[in-house]
């Protein structure tokens, strides 16, 4: 029983410890994360298409997480523990690569997972941090030096990884709720329209019908266009797969 | 004959009942003390890529005529003094953990020494073979402390696990040991000051 409510205690305190050190992965997931709010939303949008066409073709998961500080900590192994505690990258691979920017402690790093370490070696890893990232950040430009770092390691990774990544599955979620409420509303409708009918007169019932017949297909159609677009054409990062970190690769500052 | 009977069939329950207790508390405790040896191996696989690199970064400090030689003998020496101690995963006391750590902080010791002592020395701090060794170096300590870091939280588990009631009494007669934990040691994480004159 005591050991139990000290394991629960440990628990929790486990708990509560990581969510004071680290932020939540955000949700639904993304592989950027700008908790300190650098990125403007284009550049957001562009950073998380690309490295979500990335995972989609190599499995390889590129976290950016950008924070305004991480109190002192050193950034090598702060990036490493939180992407542990995130689990970015498979768990099969441990292909997963945490890309930490803390801004306003003027920090960086960049650490991956042990399935990365044969190419992605720490002294690569270095030279894309001071040669081609910390450049851009030294004269503000996050979103550039974001970008081309992520190009310049996905470069050295070529080849490394081929298999799907985790895409958030649009048939499961918001589509069908989508159309069995419309399929609910039509119903209603269509009973709405056949009592109405029934009840008043010939010219009057017909109108009546008519009228909300046509409503609910217009109703219907802005929906429909809503969540398709939604559900399709964005998918989405179907979050973290779960892989580990060694507390490979470097760090920078500018 | 019957209470006979009842007595057998309670005593045999019993029996299972404690036979299935310390089963379950036995090998809950092997698979426990088998992490903590899994990840001692983690931990000493990160110190012997240290060491590994050093014969390297030696040599490439070597080249430059003047360099002192007397920081570059302290990490030749710290280096074979730490990889001379090897520990037994599952028998890891304070005793020789602190042995086992003295040996590496001295040699993290003697690196941060050299490498501030680089910093008089610009042509070998622009060296290309340099540059990627010392970024090998900082990546190295960083596995070390995550794989340490794991150590110790697998310990703390282990440790926790076989001193509790009832499992103590089982863990002394089975001859299960609690393990050392890594301490910080004071002045490890900092870059140790070098004067120069």
């Amino acid at each position: 029983m005591k050991k139990g409510l000290f394991l629960l205690l440990l628990i929790a305190a486990n708990i509560a410890f990581g969510q004071d050190r680290f932020p939540e992965p955000k949700s639904p997931p993304m592989l950027v994360n700008d908790f300190s709010g650098t990125l403007d939303r284009d550049a957001v949008d562009y950073l998380e298409n690309k490295l979500l066409n990335y995972t989609d073709t190599t499995s390889t998961e590129i976290a950016v997480v950008l924070l305004n500080t991480i109190n002192g900590e050193d950034p090598n192994l702060y990036a490493a523990e939180l992407g542990e505690y995130w689990g970015v990258g498979q768990d099969k691979y441990e292909n997963g690569l945490v890309f930490l920017v803390a801004v306003k402690d003027r920090q960086m790093a960049i650490q991956n997972g042990y399935g990365l370490e044969e190419k992605l070696t720490d002294a690569k890893t270095k030279l894309i941090i001071e040669n081609i990232i910390l450049p851009e950040f030294k004269s503000g430009n996050y979103a550039r030096g974001i970008d081309k770092g992520t190009d310049a390691i996905i470069e050295v990774l070529a080849g490394t990884f081929k298999d799907k990544g985790n895409r958030r599955s649009s048939k499961s979620d918001k589509f069908p709720k989508a159309i069995i409420l419309l399929g609910v509303i039509f119903v209603i409708f269509m009973i709405a329209k056949i009592k109405g009918g029934g009840r008043g007169g010939r010219g009057g019932g017909l109108g009546g019908g008519y009228w909300i017949g046509g409503t609910g297909g217009h109703w219907g159609g802005s929906s429909f266009g809503g969540s398709s677009g939604g559900g399709f054409g964005g998918g989405g990062f179907g979050g973290f797969g779960g892989g580990s970190f060694g507390g490979g690769g470097a760090s920078g500052s500018w | 004959m019957k209470k006979g009977l009842i007595a057998v069939i309670v005593v045999g329950v019993l029996l299972m009942v404690g036979y299935f207790m310390f089963k379950g508390m036995f090998n809950q405790m092997n698979g426990l003390r088998e992490q903590t040896k899994s990840q001692w191996a983690n931990v000493e696989t990160a110190y012997q890529r240290r060491a590994d690199l050093i014969p390297n970064l030696v040599k490439t400090v070597k080249g430059y005529a003047d360099f002192e030689q007397e920081t570059l003998t302290q990490v030749i020496e710290a280096r074979a003094n730490a990889t001379s101690i090897n520990l037994n995963a599952g028998d890891i006391n304070p005793e020789n953990m602190a042995k086992f750590q003295a040996a590496q902080d001295k040699l993290s010791g003697a690196l941060s020494r050299l490498l501030v002592t680089v910093e008089r020395y610009p042509d070998l701090k622009a060296n290309q073979n340099f540059l990627q060794l010392q970024s090998q170096l900082e990546g190295t300590e960083n596995r070390i402390s995550v794989e340490r870091r794991r150590y110790n939280e697998v310990v703390r588990t282990y440790n926790t696990y076989i001193q509790n009631f009832p499992q103590f009494i089982l863990a002394n007669l089975r001859g299960f040991e609690a393990q050392a934990y890594f301490k910080s040691a004071e002045g490890s994480e900092t870059v140790p000051d070098v004067s120069f004159d």
